[in-house]
């Protein structure tokens, strides 16, 4: 304690005596193969602008002729209700199979691993045309008193009806992959945090629910968020069910009218790229959301007013002052785990 | 008696219950031998200190008062309920985990690395328990921690998060967190093991004073000197048995067994 007291005064003596320490102004380190990699990168950009502008096959008049079609559009909106709906499903599914995976009870466990084994081990474009030949297997779905009235009755075979097998078969075999990011969530969450919420007597769900889960989300978002972008473009298999609407099926469809693949090729990608780049937009909000307390933590250095006022005079050796039990100058650097 | 007597709590009147009451407990991971028959009483408001080297088993024993471990062999009663099982004509039933979360209620727990819910600010974290354990209003819950923080002097520093306090700050918090539940019992696991040494006197001055409340304690540690000031009783463990117990002042100032000589000849 003495040491450190002796230690700040002299410090604070020196940026008393001799102002402002002379700052290092060195010369940088030279980079000249940056130059030269950002050279022949800007010629190859331009060759490549040169030949979109020039070459009249791409048909950039039909490109803009279509991009607002309004089968266009109608299909980016199928795409966008096909991604969404089979994430939101293949989320829900893959919380409770993560959950039933770290479970005590031996057969949740055995059936969540059975459940990732199959949806993960089939590819999807098959289990999209099973599900589309569900209709032949059971043209409806009724809900009855048994040999009694039936109550409920959803007809499957009419063809408009393809969008809910496209779901299903999407929602599900993305749940077996999603299942395994929250699984690995889970498990990198400290074993401490179980301890210290069962100790307090919560149990079960609960602490996965509020306690574990909410710190898995950190290194379960980003992931998702790859899964969400693949899952827009898987969408385009849908065709498999068969299911019609959506912006690959649209545009090929186009094309097949014309007589023009390229130009409809480059408006698919358009609309691809533009919903990819609002999704990324919508995971930074939800990492931030879910970084709190650890990644958007602001380093509070100088947390005592006195402190703070003695770093903004410029007088050194605001930063060593020890923390005392009242956490004077306390910085959260030491904290971190 | 030599300790100043504004350090001293009110020690507990001889009549007083036993609260823990430890017979025969063994533990075994696996071939490992942990705990091998530990027998050993607290009486309500004492402070119950155990020491001993590291891989003793002390933590272990600890962990076992509030089932956070199973033990292998022995009964642990704490308030006169068998923790972790019913016995029922002469035989072990195993509790659900719905009442073991029960029987954990009242026994709170300070963690050596401090294990506080790193998404949540320190009055969150206080909080938690009774809101979703108790079933506490929120209003009252959070009036509640608020008065507890300020007792551990973090009335300043509510709205952290853990990740922006210092170790000593967190472990405060940890234990106003283990306090919320209002338990009968807090069993400490070395809270001052991962602090800085500058850091540690906030929070054993912080289990000083909830000592002086009467608040029963068994706390594992390594400082010696709280062991002389707050204990009341000194367990000392070595290879997973008790080496030797009595009064703090008398067992530190006069060890009788040759290895608890040479514990403390290290470590004070």
């Amino acid at each position: 304690m003495t040491v450190m007291t002796t230690h700040r005064a002299e410090t604070t003596e020196t940026a008393k005596q001799g102002g402002a320490p002379e700052l290092i102004k060195a010369v940088p380190v030279r980079h000249p193969g940056r130059w030269v990699t950002a050279a022949v990168i800007l010629i190859l950009v331009a060759l490549a602008i040169q030949s979109l502008a020039t070459n009249p096959r791409f048909g950039w008049g039909t490109v803009a002729l279509y991009i607002r079609d309004t089968t266009v559009i109608q299909g980016v909106g199928w795409t966008l209700a096909l991604t969404v709906l089979s994430m939101v499903l293949a989320i829900v599914l893959a919380v409770v199979l993560s959950f039933m995976r770290e479970s005590d009870n031996p057969i949740l466990r055995w059936t969540s691993w059975f459940w990732v084994w199959f949806f993960r081990g089939t590819p999807v474009y098959t289990q999209l045309t099973f599900w589309g030949l569900v209709m032949v297997l059971y043209p409806a779905i009724s809900l009855g008193i048994p040999f009694g009235p039936e109550l409920f009755t959803y007809v499957l075979s009419d063809p408009s009806k393809g969008f809910v097998p496209a779901v299903l078969g999407l929602g599900l075999n993305e749940s077996a992959y999603l299942a395994e990011i929250f699984r690995a969530g889970l498990k990198s969450v400290d074993r401490g945090q179980m301890e210290a919420a069962e100790a307090l007597g919560m149990r079960g769900t609960k602490v996965m629910w509020r306690i574990i889960l909410p710190q898995a989300m950190r290194v379960i978002v980003p992931p998702t968020g790859n899964e969400t972008i693949g899952m827009l473009k898987t969408t385009s298999l849908v065709l498999a069910v068969p299911f019609t609407y959506d912006l690959t099926f649209a545009t090929n469809a186009l094309a097949n009218r014309i007589y023009q693949p390229i130009p409809l090729l480059i408006v698919a990608a358009f609309w691809y790229l533009l919903v990819t780049s609002i999704l990324m937009v919508g995971q930074h909000y939800i990492e931030k959301y879910y970084g709190k307390g650890i990644d958007t933590t602001t380093r509070i250095a100088v947390v005592n007013p006195a402190a703070a006022k003695a770093a903004a005079a410029g007088v050194g050796g605001a930063e060593i002052i020890p923390g005392g039990p009242t956490g004077a100058g306390d910085t959260i650097e030491e904290s971190g785990r | 008696m030599s300790t100043p007597a504004t350090i001293r709590h009110a020690a507990p009147a001889p009549t007083a219950k036993e609260l823990v009451r430890i017979e025969g407990v063994h533990k075994y991971f696996g071939e490992h031998h942990v705990l091998r028959g530990i027998d050993m009483t607290v009486k309500q408001g004492e402070v119950a200190v155990l020491i001993g080297p590291s891989g003793s088993g002390k933590s272990t024993l600890l962990r076992c008062i509030n089932h956070l471990e199973t033990i292998s062999a022995g009964r642990v009663w704490v308030d006169d309920e068998l923790i972790g099982y019913r016995e029922r004509s002469g035989k072990l039933h195993e509790l659900h985990a719905k009442e073991i979360a029960t029987q954990r209620r009242n026994i709170g727990m300070v963690f050596q690395r401090f294990n506080l819910f790193g998404h949540k600010t320190a009055l969150e974290n206080v909080m938690e328990a009774p809101v979703q354990v108790k079933g506490e209003d929120k209003a009252a819950a959070k009036k509640r921690a608020t008065e507890l923080l300020e007792m551990v002097g973090l009335g300043s520093r509510m709205h952290h998060y853990p990740a922006q306090l210092s170790g000593g700050q967190q472990q405060r918090v940890a234990i106003a967190r283990a306090l919320a539940m209002d338990p009968e019992l807090m069993l400490f696991d070395e809270p001052t093991s991962a602090l800085d040494p500058e850091l540690v006197g906030e929070v054993l001055n912080v289990m000083k004073d909830l000592a002086r409340t009467g608040m029963t304690m068994i706390v594992v540690t390594h400082e010696i000197g709280f062991a002389r000031e707050v204990g009341d009783t000194l367990t000392f463990m070595d290879g997973g048995v008790v080496v030797e117990s009595g009064n703090p002042r008398e067992v530190i100032a006069n060890p009788q067994h040759e290895r608890t000589q040479s514990f403390l000849s290290k470590v004070l």
